[in-house]
Protein backbone atom coordinates (compact mmCIF):
# COMPACT_ATOMS: atom_id res chain seq x y z
CA UNK A 1 0.00 0.00 0.00
CA UNK A 2 2.90 2.12 1.32
CA UNK A 3 4.10 2.23 -2.42
CA UNK A 4 0.45 2.92 -3.79
CA UNK A 5 0.41 6.08 -1.54
CA UNK A 6 3.93 7.11 -2.98
CA UNK A 7 2.50 6.80 -6.91
CA UNK A 8 -0.43 8.90 -5.91
CA UNK A 9 1.62 11.42 -4.20
CA UNK A 10 3.54 11.84 -7.15
CA UNK A 11 0.79 11.97 -9.48
CA UNK A 12 -0.84 14.58 -7.28
CA UNK A 13 2.58 17.14 -7.07
CA UNK A 14 2.93 16.18 -10.52
CA UNK A 15 -1.25 17.11 -11.41
CA UNK A 16 -1.01 14.10 -13.20
CA UNK A 17 -5.20 13.18 -13.72
CA UNK A 18 -4.90 10.51 -15.53
CA UNK A 19 -2.33 8.43 -13.21
CA UNK A 20 -4.51 9.05 -10.06
CA UNK A 21 -7.66 8.28 -11.68
CA UNK A 22 -5.86 5.24 -12.86
CA UNK A 23 -4.93 4.47 -9.05
CA UNK A 24 -8.21 5.05 -7.74
CA UNK A 25 -9.79 2.93 -10.17
CA UNK A 26 -7.34 -0.24 -9.49
CA UNK A 27 -7.61 -0.03 -5.14
CA UNK A 28 -11.45 0.23 -5.85
CA UNK A 29 -11.27 -3.00 -7.26
CA UNK A 30 -10.36 -4.64 -4.08
CA UNK A 31 -11.77 -1.81 -1.53
CA UNK A 32 -15.01 -0.17 -0.92
CA UNK A 33 -15.16 3.98 -1.48
CA UNK A 34 -14.19 5.06 2.04
CA UNK A 35 -11.43 2.54 2.36
CA UNK A 36 -9.59 4.01 -0.54
CA UNK A 37 -10.16 7.43 0.62
CA UNK A 38 -8.70 6.25 3.70
CA UNK A 39 -5.78 4.38 3.02
CA UNK A 40 -4.35 6.18 -0.51
CA UNK A 41 -5.86 10.08 -0.33
CA UNK A 42 -5.73 10.60 3.18
CA UNK A 43 -1.94 9.46 4.08
CA UNK A 44 -1.02 11.03 0.37
CA UNK A 45 -2.20 14.29 1.33
CA UNK A 46 -0.75 13.35 5.04
CA UNK A 47 2.52 13.01 3.30
CA UNK A 48 2.18 15.95 1.62
CA UNK A 49 1.32 18.18 4.78
CA UNK A 50 4.18 16.72 6.30
CA UNK A 51 6.63 18.00 3.15
CA UNK A 52 5.31 21.64 3.62
CA UNK A 53 5.95 21.25 6.94
CA UNK A 54 9.40 19.98 6.36
CA UNK A 55 9.96 23.34 3.66
CA UNK A 56 10.30 20.55 0.96
CA UNK A 57 7.33 21.26 -1.06
CA UNK A 58 5.34 24.37 -1.78
CA UNK A 59 2.24 25.97 -1.09
CA UNK A 60 0.94 26.12 -4.48
CA UNK A 61 1.27 21.73 -4.48
CA UNK A 62 -0.08 21.54 -1.00
CA UNK A 63 -3.24 23.49 -2.57
CA UNK A 64 -3.45 22.40 -6.00
CA UNK A 65 -3.26 18.62 -4.45
CA UNK A 66 -6.08 19.25 -2.55
CA UNK A 67 -8.26 20.67 -4.56
CA UNK A 68 -8.02 17.50 -6.67
CA UNK A 69 -8.29 15.51 -3.67
CA UNK A 70 -11.73 17.49 -2.84
CA UNK A 71 -12.80 17.10 -5.77
CA UNK A 72 -11.84 13.08 -6.40
CA UNK A 73 -13.40 12.47 -3.64
CA UNK A 74 -16.62 14.28 -4.26
CA UNK A 75 -17.07 11.74 -7.23
CA UNK A 76 -16.30 8.85 -5.11
CA UNK A 77 -18.47 10.20 -1.75
CA UNK A 78 -21.04 12.50 -2.67
CA UNK A 79 -22.85 15.27 -0.32
CA UNK A 80 -25.34 12.65 0.74
CA UNK A 81 -23.45 9.39 0.50
CA UNK A 82 -23.42 7.76 3.94
CA UNK A 83 -20.13 6.90 4.37
CA UNK A 84 -19.30 11.02 4.70
CA UNK A 85 -18.11 11.20 8.19
CA UNK A 86 -20.60 14.19 9.32
CA UNK A 87 -19.55 13.98 12.73
CA UNK A 88 -18.74 15.96 14.64
CA UNK A 89 -20.64 18.82 13.68
CA UNK A 90 -17.96 21.61 12.37
CA UNK A 91 -17.27 24.65 10.32
CA UNK A 92 -14.33 26.61 9.37
CA UNK A 93 -13.85 30.17 9.15
CA UNK A 94 -11.18 33.21 8.35
CA UNK A 95 -11.34 35.53 11.21
CA UNK A 96 -11.87 38.98 10.58
CA UNK A 97 -8.73 38.41 7.60
CA UNK A 98 -9.17 38.64 4.20
CA UNK A 99 -7.03 36.02 3.49
CA UNK A 100 -8.80 33.29 2.54
CA UNK A 101 -5.98 30.71 1.12
CA UNK A 102 -5.23 28.48 4.01
CA UNK A 103 -9.03 28.24 5.58
CA UNK A 104 -9.65 26.86 1.21
CA UNK A 105 -6.79 24.21 1.87
CA UNK A 106 -8.24 23.06 5.22
CA UNK A 107 -11.39 22.52 3.99
CA UNK A 108 -10.57 20.73 0.59
CA UNK A 109 -8.58 18.54 2.97
CA UNK A 110 -11.07 17.69 5.58
CA UNK A 111 -13.58 16.81 2.45
CA UNK A 112 -11.05 14.82 0.83
CA UNK A 113 -10.89 13.21 4.19
CA UNK A 114 -14.11 11.97 4.12
CA UNK A 115 -15.39 14.53 6.58
CA UNK A 116 -18.42 17.35 5.96
CA UNK A 117 -18.36 20.59 7.61
CA UNK A 118 -19.54 24.11 6.64
CA UNK A 119 -17.37 27.10 5.13
CA UNK A 120 -18.28 30.29 7.01
CA UNK A 121 -16.26 32.19 5.00
CA UNK A 122 -15.19 35.34 6.26
CA UNK A 123 -16.68 36.22 9.75
CA UNK A 124 -16.39 38.74 12.79
CA UNK A 125 -15.91 37.89 15.96
CA UNK A 126 -19.66 38.50 16.84
CA UNK A 127 -21.37 37.12 13.80
CA UNK A 128 -19.30 33.73 14.23
CA UNK A 129 -19.88 33.72 17.94
CA UNK A 130 -23.36 33.74 17.32
CA UNK A 131 -23.27 31.43 13.72
CA UNK A 132 -21.22 28.57 15.65
CA UNK A 133 -24.05 28.45 18.50
CA UNK A 134 -26.97 28.48 16.61
CA UNK A 135 -25.79 26.04 14.64
CA UNK A 136 -24.42 24.24 17.73
CA UNK A 137 -21.11 23.12 16.55
CA UNK A 138 -18.80 21.07 18.36
CA UNK A 139 -15.48 22.46 16.55
CA UNK A 140 -14.74 25.54 15.32
CA UNK A 141 -11.61 25.59 13.06
CA UNK A 142 -10.61 29.08 12.94
CA UNK A 143 -7.56 30.26 10.05
CA UNK A 144 -5.67 33.70 10.31
CA UNK A 145 -2.50 34.91 8.68
CA UNK A 146 -2.38 38.24 9.78
CA UNK A 147 -1.23 38.53 13.94
CA UNK A 148 -4.17 41.16 14.91
CA UNK A 149 -6.93 38.66 13.37
CA UNK A 150 -4.62 35.64 15.16
CA UNK A 151 -5.35 37.69 18.92
CA UNK A 152 -8.90 38.13 18.16
CA UNK A 153 -9.29 34.34 18.53
CA UNK A 154 -9.25 34.96 22.45
CA UNK A 155 -12.21 37.23 22.17
CA UNK A 156 -14.62 34.19 20.80
CA UNK A 157 -13.37 31.76 23.42
CA UNK A 158 -13.90 34.22 25.74
CA UNK A 159 -17.57 34.35 24.53
CA UNK A 160 -17.79 30.96 24.51
CA UNK A 161 -16.64 30.72 27.82
CA UNK A 162 -19.26 33.56 29.09
CA UNK A 163 -21.96 32.00 27.09
CA UNK A 164 -21.20 28.41 28.54
CA UNK A 165 -21.12 26.58 25.54
CA UNK A 166 -18.23 23.87 25.11
CA UNK A 167 -17.24 24.48 20.90
CA UNK A 168 -14.10 23.25 20.48
CA UNK A 169 -11.68 25.75 18.90
CA UNK A 170 -8.92 24.31 16.58
CA UNK A 171 -6.79 27.58 14.93
CA UNK A 172 -3.82 27.45 12.29
CA UNK A 173 -2.39 29.53 10.04
CA UNK A 174 1.39 31.82 9.83
CA UNK A 175 0.98 34.18 13.47
CA UNK A 176 1.00 29.91 14.89
CA UNK A 177 3.51 28.96 13.24
CA UNK A 178 5.84 31.92 14.40
CA UNK A 179 5.23 31.73 17.49
CA UNK A 180 3.95 28.45 19.23
CA UNK A 181 2.67 29.94 22.63
CA UNK A 182 0.00 31.69 20.81
CA UNK A 183 -2.37 28.80 20.00
CA UNK A 184 -2.50 28.36 24.01
CA UNK A 185 -2.79 32.08 24.68
CA UNK A 186 -5.87 32.81 22.30
CA UNK A 187 -7.19 29.95 24.70
CA UNK A 188 -7.66 27.29 21.02
CA UNK A 189 -7.24 23.58 22.40
CA UNK A 190 -5.42 22.91 19.43
CA UNK A 191 -3.55 24.19 16.87
CA UNK A 192 -3.13 22.59 13.43
CA UNK A 193 0.49 23.13 11.76
CA UNK A 194 -0.68 22.05 8.26
CA UNK A 195 -4.06 21.62 6.92
CA UNK A 196 -3.59 17.44 6.84
CA UNK A 197 -2.52 17.83 10.44
CA UNK A 198 -6.27 18.68 10.56
CA UNK A 199 -7.51 14.76 9.87
CA UNK A 200 -5.47 13.62 12.69
CA UNK A 201 -6.43 16.56 15.33
CA UNK A 202 -10.19 16.44 14.42
CA UNK A 203 -10.45 12.51 15.19
CA UNK A 204 -8.23 12.88 18.00
CA UNK A 205 -10.98 15.68 19.27
CA UNK A 206 -14.05 12.89 18.09
CA UNK A 207 -12.45 10.74 20.42
CA UNK A 208 -12.25 13.69 23.46
CA UNK A 209 -16.21 14.31 22.89
CA UNK A 210 -17.22 10.76 22.86
CA UNK A 211 -15.54 9.42 25.69
CA UNK B 1 36.13 59.30 8.43
CA UNK B 2 36.60 57.53 11.62
CA UNK B 3 35.55 53.77 11.70
CA UNK B 4 32.89 54.49 14.86
CA UNK B 5 31.73 58.21 13.42
CA UNK B 6 30.28 56.31 9.66
CA UNK B 7 26.47 58.19 8.39
CA UNK B 8 23.66 55.39 8.35
CA UNK B 9 24.27 55.61 4.31
CA UNK B 10 28.07 54.62 4.70
CA UNK B 11 27.38 52.19 7.13
CA UNK B 12 24.97 50.54 5.11
CA UNK B 13 26.97 50.93 1.83
CA UNK B 14 29.98 49.18 4.03
CA UNK B 15 28.23 46.06 4.63
CA UNK B 16 26.58 45.91 0.83
CA UNK B 17 30.16 45.79 -0.01
CA UNK B 18 31.00 42.36 2.58
CA UNK B 19 33.69 44.83 4.52
CA UNK B 20 33.00 45.57 8.56
CA UNK B 21 31.39 48.92 8.96
CA UNK B 22 32.01 50.42 12.06
CA UNK B 23 28.44 48.54 13.75
CA UNK B 24 26.41 46.37 12.37
CA UNK B 25 23.87 48.52 10.56
CA UNK B 26 20.24 48.61 11.68
CA UNK B 27 16.79 48.40 9.82
CA UNK B 28 14.08 49.26 12.07
CA UNK B 29 11.24 48.82 9.22
CA UNK B 30 8.54 50.82 11.15
CA UNK B 31 5.17 51.87 9.33
CA UNK B 32 2.07 51.85 12.00
CA UNK B 33 4.06 52.73 14.80
CA UNK B 34 4.23 56.14 13.18
CA UNK B 35 1.04 56.50 13.98
CA UNK B 36 1.12 55.96 17.27
CA UNK B 37 3.89 58.68 17.57
CA UNK B 38 1.67 61.18 16.27
CA UNK B 39 -1.33 60.11 17.99
CA UNK B 40 -3.48 59.20 14.96
CA UNK B 41 -5.60 56.46 13.80
CA UNK B 42 -3.80 54.16 11.17
CA UNK B 43 -6.14 55.37 7.93
CA UNK B 44 -5.28 58.97 9.40
CA UNK B 45 -1.88 58.85 9.56
CA UNK B 46 -1.62 57.47 5.92
CA UNK B 47 -3.88 59.72 4.72
CA UNK B 48 -1.05 62.40 4.27
CA UNK B 49 2.17 62.47 2.83
CA UNK B 50 3.32 64.73 5.64
CA UNK B 51 2.11 62.90 8.82
CA UNK B 52 4.44 60.08 7.32
CA UNK B 53 7.46 62.27 6.82
CA UNK B 54 7.10 63.42 10.49
CA UNK B 55 6.81 60.19 11.80
CA UNK B 56 9.48 58.63 9.82
CA UNK B 57 12.07 61.44 11.13
CA UNK B 58 10.54 60.89 14.67
CA UNK B 59 11.12 56.97 14.81
CA UNK B 60 14.52 57.34 13.52
CA UNK B 61 15.46 59.72 15.83
CA UNK B 62 13.54 57.91 18.74
CA UNK B 63 15.26 54.41 17.41
CA UNK B 64 18.33 55.37 16.30
CA UNK B 65 18.17 52.98 13.48
CA UNK B 66 19.83 53.30 9.99
CA UNK B 67 17.12 53.83 7.21
CA UNK B 68 14.47 55.41 6.32
CA UNK B 69 11.23 53.20 5.07
CA UNK B 70 8.91 55.06 2.95
CA UNK B 71 6.65 51.82 3.11
CA UNK B 72 2.96 53.04 3.44
CA UNK B 73 0.89 49.43 3.91
CA UNK B 74 0.88 46.75 1.07
CA UNK B 75 -2.55 47.04 -0.76
CA UNK B 76 -1.42 50.73 -2.02
CA UNK B 77 -0.56 49.60 -5.19
CA UNK B 78 -3.49 48.07 -5.60
CA UNK B 79 -5.64 51.09 -4.50
CA UNK B 80 -3.76 52.31 -7.64
CA UNK B 81 -5.44 49.55 -9.15
CA UNK B 82 -8.73 50.55 -8.50
CA UNK B 83 -8.93 47.91 -5.45
CA UNK B 84 -10.52 48.39 -2.10
CA UNK B 85 -8.49 48.70 0.86
CA UNK B 86 -9.84 47.69 4.46
CA UNK B 87 -7.97 49.60 7.32
CA UNK B 88 -7.65 48.47 10.74
CA UNK B 89 -7.34 50.53 13.61
CA UNK B 90 -4.37 47.57 15.31
CA UNK B 91 -2.91 46.57 11.90
CA UNK B 92 -1.95 46.66 8.43
CA UNK B 93 -4.29 47.80 5.73
CA UNK B 94 -5.54 44.87 3.83
CA UNK B 95 -6.28 44.32 0.20
CA UNK B 96 -10.66 43.86 0.11
CA UNK B 97 -12.05 41.99 -2.77
CA UNK B 98 -9.74 41.10 -5.27
CA UNK B 99 -10.29 43.01 -8.64
CA UNK B 100 -9.67 40.09 -10.89
CA UNK B 101 -12.98 38.02 -10.80
CA UNK B 102 -12.66 36.31 -13.95
CA UNK B 103 -9.33 34.96 -16.13
CA UNK B 104 -11.14 36.91 -19.01
CA UNK B 105 -10.08 40.30 -16.70
CA UNK B 106 -6.57 40.17 -17.70
CA UNK B 107 -7.22 40.24 -21.23
CA UNK B 108 -8.42 44.18 -20.68
CA UNK B 109 -6.11 45.02 -18.19
CA UNK B 110 -3.81 47.91 -18.01
CA UNK B 111 -1.59 49.45 -15.77
CA UNK B 112 -2.37 52.43 -13.78
CA UNK B 113 -0.23 55.50 -14.66
CA UNK B 114 1.75 55.98 -10.58
CA UNK B 115 2.27 59.54 -11.58
CA UNK B 116 -1.02 59.76 -11.76
CA UNK B 117 -2.57 57.68 -8.95
CA UNK B 118 -3.61 59.97 -5.89
CA UNK B 119 -2.18 56.81 -3.56
CA UNK B 120 1.24 56.32 -5.31
CA UNK B 121 1.21 60.37 -5.70
CA UNK B 122 1.53 60.27 -1.71
CA UNK B 123 4.29 58.21 -1.18
CA UNK B 124 6.46 60.09 -3.98
CA UNK B 125 5.76 63.10 -2.22
CA UNK B 126 6.63 61.69 1.46
CA UNK B 127 10.05 60.29 -0.18
CA UNK B 128 10.79 63.66 -1.72
CA UNK B 129 10.14 65.51 1.33
CA UNK B 130 12.42 63.08 3.17
CA UNK B 131 15.12 63.15 0.97
CA UNK B 132 15.27 67.03 1.80
CA UNK B 133 15.09 66.03 5.34
CA UNK B 134 17.50 62.92 5.41
CA UNK B 135 20.08 64.44 2.43
CA UNK B 136 22.77 61.59 2.22
CA UNK B 137 22.49 60.44 5.56
CA UNK B 138 20.44 57.67 5.62
CA UNK B 139 19.38 55.43 2.86
CA UNK B 140 15.46 55.79 2.17
CA UNK B 141 14.34 52.54 1.21
CA UNK B 142 11.20 52.45 -1.42
CA UNK B 143 9.39 49.32 -1.55
CA UNK B 144 7.28 47.39 -4.38
CA UNK B 145 5.49 44.17 -4.65
CA UNK B 146 7.07 42.18 -7.30
CA UNK B 147 4.83 41.23 -10.49
CA UNK B 148 5.03 37.67 -9.86
CA UNK B 149 3.60 38.34 -6.36
CA UNK B 150 1.19 41.04 -7.00
CA UNK B 151 -1.65 39.16 -7.87
CA UNK B 152 -2.31 37.16 -4.83
CA UNK B 153 -3.56 40.70 -3.81
CA UNK B 154 -5.08 41.45 -7.57
CA UNK B 155 -6.99 38.00 -7.83
CA UNK B 156 -6.89 36.42 -4.39
CA UNK B 157 -4.53 33.63 -4.00
CA UNK B 158 -6.55 30.38 -5.04
CA UNK B 159 -7.28 31.84 -8.64
CA UNK B 160 -3.73 33.04 -8.74
CA UNK B 161 -2.34 29.25 -8.22
CA UNK B 162 -5.31 27.85 -10.66
CA UNK B 163 -3.63 31.01 -13.13
CA UNK B 164 -0.11 29.99 -12.75
CA UNK B 165 -0.88 26.22 -13.74
CA UNK B 166 -3.70 25.76 -16.13
CA UNK B 167 -3.42 29.01 -18.00
CA UNK B 168 0.24 29.56 -18.64
CA UNK B 169 -0.71 32.42 -21.27
CA UNK B 170 -3.09 34.32 -19.21
CA UNK B 171 -0.47 34.35 -16.50
CA UNK B 172 2.46 35.73 -19.12
CA UNK B 173 -0.01 38.80 -19.62
CA UNK B 174 -0.53 39.27 -16.37
CA UNK B 175 3.15 39.14 -15.77
CA UNK B 176 4.17 42.01 -18.58
CA UNK B 177 1.20 44.01 -17.80
CA UNK B 178 2.16 43.88 -13.88
CA UNK B 179 6.12 44.01 -14.71
CA UNK B 180 5.20 47.29 -16.23
CA UNK B 181 3.80 48.63 -13.53
CA UNK B 182 6.59 47.67 -11.26
CA UNK B 183 9.25 49.11 -13.01
CA UNK B 184 7.61 52.38 -13.49
CA UNK B 185 6.62 52.51 -9.72
CA UNK B 186 9.80 51.54 -8.53
CA UNK B 187 11.83 54.29 -10.93
CA UNK B 188 9.20 57.36 -9.55
CA UNK B 189 10.37 56.46 -5.88
CA UNK B 190 14.15 56.40 -6.95
CA UNK B 191 13.35 59.66 -9.02
CA UNK B 192 11.61 61.26 -6.10
CA UNK B 193 14.68 60.89 -3.78
CA UNK B 194 14.57 56.87 -2.79
CA UNK B 195 18.09 55.19 -2.52
CA UNK B 196 17.04 51.91 -3.18
CA UNK B 197 13.84 49.57 -4.14
CA UNK B 198 12.84 46.58 -1.64
CA UNK B 199 10.98 43.96 -3.88
CA UNK B 200 8.69 41.69 -1.68
CA UNK B 201 8.41 38.73 -3.71
CA UNK B 202 6.73 36.38 -0.94
CA UNK B 203 5.44 34.31 -3.89
CA UNK B 204 8.71 33.18 -5.10
CA UNK B 205 9.55 32.38 -1.44
CA UNK B 206 10.15 28.23 -1.10
CA UNK B 207 7.22 28.00 1.21
CA UNK B 208 4.80 28.81 -1.37
CA UNK B 209 6.82 27.33 -4.45
CA UNK B 210 9.46 24.65 -5.26
CA UNK B 211 12.67 25.90 -6.98
CA UNK B 212 11.30 24.30 -9.81
CA UNK B 213 8.47 26.57 -10.09
CA UNK B 214 10.43 29.52 -9.32
CA UNK B 215 13.14 29.26 -11.66
CA UNK B 216 10.33 28.95 -14.64
CA UNK B 217 8.09 31.97 -12.99
CA UNK B 218 9.28 34.04 -10.51
CA UNK B 219 13.15 33.64 -11.15
CA UNK B 220 12.44 34.64 -14.67
CA UNK B 221 10.39 37.47 -13.89
CA UNK B 222 12.99 38.66 -11.28
CA UNK B 223 16.06 39.00 -14.03
CA UNK B 224 13.74 40.56 -16.44
CA UNK B 225 12.19 43.32 -13.88
CA UNK B 226 15.26 43.68 -11.86
CA UNK B 227 17.83 45.27 -14.11
CA UNK B 228 15.13 47.92 -15.55
CA UNK B 229 15.06 49.11 -12.04
CA UNK B 230 17.44 52.85 -12.16
CA UNK B 231 19.17 51.67 -8.44
CA UNK B 232 20.01 48.89 -6.01
CA UNK B 233 17.21 46.73 -5.07
CA UNK B 234 16.70 44.35 -2.08
CA UNK B 235 14.70 41.11 -2.40
CA UNK B 236 12.32 40.58 0.62
CA UNK B 237 10.81 37.21 0.99
CA UNK B 238 8.26 38.50 3.57
CA UNK B 239 8.58 35.64 6.12
CA UNK B 240 9.02 32.95 3.55
CA UNK B 241 11.83 30.42 3.08
CA UNK B 242 14.65 30.82 0.96
CA UNK B 243 17.61 28.61 1.48
CA UNK B 244 17.28 26.23 -1.14
CA UNK B 245 16.84 29.41 -4.34
CA UNK B 246 19.73 32.18 -2.60
CA UNK B 247 21.90 30.92 -4.92
CA UNK B 248 19.12 31.80 -7.90
CA UNK B 249 18.36 35.22 -6.05
CA UNK B 250 21.61 36.18 -6.16
CA UNK B 251 21.75 36.09 -10.29
CA UNK B 252 18.62 38.15 -10.58
CA UNK B 253 21.03 40.70 -9.93
CA UNK B 254 19.39 42.08 -6.41
CA UNK B 255 22.10 43.13 -3.81
CA UNK B 256 20.26 42.00 -0.11
CA UNK B 257 17.89 38.97 0.54
CA UNK B 258 15.64 39.55 3.80
CA UNK B 259 15.17 36.44 5.05
CA UNK B 260 12.92 34.12 7.75
CA UNK B 261 13.29 33.42 10.69
CA UNK B 262 12.36 29.84 10.14
CA UNK B 263 15.39 29.05 8.67
CA UNK B 264 18.91 29.23 10.70
CA UNK B 265 20.89 32.27 10.13
CA UNK B 266 24.09 30.33 9.67
CA UNK B 267 23.49 29.00 7.34
CA UNK B 268 21.68 31.52 5.52
CA UNK B 269 25.13 33.80 5.92
CA UNK B 270 27.05 30.90 4.71
CA UNK B 271 25.17 30.71 1.29
CA UNK B 272 25.32 34.45 0.62
CA UNK B 273 28.44 35.62 1.49
CA UNK B 274 30.38 37.83 -1.30
CA UNK B 275 27.30 37.47 -3.15
CA UNK B 276 23.94 38.58 -0.93
CA UNK B 277 23.76 40.93 1.62
CA UNK B 278 21.59 39.57 4.28
CA UNK B 279 18.63 41.52 6.23
CA UNK B 280 16.73 39.74 9.21
CA UNK B 281 15.33 37.77 10.58
CA UNK B 282 14.07 39.00 14.28
CA UNK B 283 10.86 37.11 14.61
CA UNK B 284 8.39 39.74 14.62
CA UNK B 285 5.86 37.55 15.60
CA UNK B 286 6.74 36.39 18.56
CA UNK B 287 8.36 39.89 19.45
CA UNK B 288 5.07 40.73 21.18
CA UNK B 289 6.06 38.87 24.01
CA UNK B 290 9.22 39.53 24.18
CA UNK B 291 10.64 41.47 27.63
CA UNK B 292 13.79 43.63 27.10
CA UNK B 293 15.98 40.88 28.35
CA UNK B 294 14.48 38.91 25.11
CA UNK B 295 15.20 41.47 22.98
CA UNK B 296 18.79 41.87 23.83
CA UNK B 297 19.30 38.16 24.06
CA UNK B 298 17.49 38.03 20.29
CA UNK B 299 19.80 40.30 19.03
CA UNK B 300 23.26 39.24 20.38
CA UNK B 301 22.14 35.89 19.02
CA UNK B 302 21.43 37.50 15.37
CA UNK B 303 24.67 39.47 15.86
CA UNK B 304 26.75 36.55 16.56
CA UNK B 305 25.36 34.25 13.59
CA UNK B 306 25.21 36.68 10.89
CA UNK B 307 27.35 39.73 11.29
CA UNK B 308 30.95 38.70 11.38
CA UNK B 309 32.48 40.08 7.75
CA UNK B 310 29.45 42.27 7.17
CA UNK B 311 27.42 41.49 4.38
CA UNK B 312 24.64 41.67 7.04
CA UNK B 313 21.89 44.14 8.39
CA UNK B 314 20.09 43.47 11.24
CA UNK B 315 15.90 44.00 10.74
CA UNK B 316 12.98 41.83 11.19
CA UNK B 317 12.11 38.60 9.32
CA UNK B 318 8.91 40.32 7.63
CA UNK B 319 9.91 43.64 6.02
CA UNK B 320 7.21 45.53 8.98
CA UNK B 321 6.95 45.67 12.65
CA UNK B 322 3.51 44.50 13.91
CA UNK B 323 1.70 47.07 15.56
CA UNK B 324 1.48 44.96 18.59
CA UNK B 325 5.57 45.32 19.48
CA UNK B 326 5.82 48.11 22.45
CA UNK B 327 7.90 51.30 21.81
CA UNK B 328 10.22 49.50 25.10
CA UNK B 329 10.98 46.56 23.22
CA UNK B 330 11.87 48.81 20.22
CA UNK B 331 14.03 50.55 22.09
CA UNK B 332 15.56 47.64 23.99
CA UNK B 333 16.34 45.77 20.14
CA UNK B 334 18.29 49.06 19.19
CA UNK B 335 19.96 49.52 22.42
CA UNK B 336 21.12 45.98 22.09
CA UNK B 337 22.78 46.73 18.42
CA UNK B 338 24.54 49.82 19.90
CA UNK B 339 25.55 47.71 22.46
CA UNK B 340 26.73 44.34 20.98
CA UNK B 341 27.13 45.33 17.19
CA UNK B 342 30.16 47.23 17.31
CA UNK B 343 32.62 45.84 14.65
CA UNK B 344 35.36 43.91 15.46
CA UNK B 345 32.16 41.53 16.59
CA UNK B 346 33.54 39.74 19.78
CA UNK B 347 31.91 36.47 21.28
CA UNK B 348 29.22 36.84 23.72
Amino acid sequence: MERKVISFEEALLSLDHQKLKALIEQSSQTETNIHVVENLIVPALERIGNGWEQGDIALSQVYMSSRICEELVDDMLPVQSPERKNQPKMAITSLEDYHLMGKRIVYSVLRSSGFELQDYGRTTVDTLVNKAIDDKLQILLISTLMLHSALRVKEVNHQFLQKQVNIKIVVGGAPFLFDHNLWREVGADALGKSASASVGLISTIMGELSS
Amino acid sequence: MSQQSMSSLNRVLTTLSHKEPDRVPFFLLVTMHGAKALGLSIKDYFSSAKNVVEGQIRMQKKFRHDCIYTFFYAPIEIEAWGGEVIYSDNGPPNSGTPFIQSFDDIKTLHPPDVRKAPCLQKVLNATHMLKGKIGDEAPIIGVVMSPFSLPVMQMGFDRYFLLMHEHPDLFDQLMKINQEFCVNWANAQLDAGATAICYFDPVSSSTITTRKLYLNTGYQIACATLPRINGPTATHMASGRCIPILDDIAKTGTGLVGVSSLEPLEKIKSICKGKLTVVGNLNGIEMRRWDTTDAEIAVKATIQSAAPGGGFILSDNHGEIPWEITDDVLLAISHAVHQWGTYPILHM
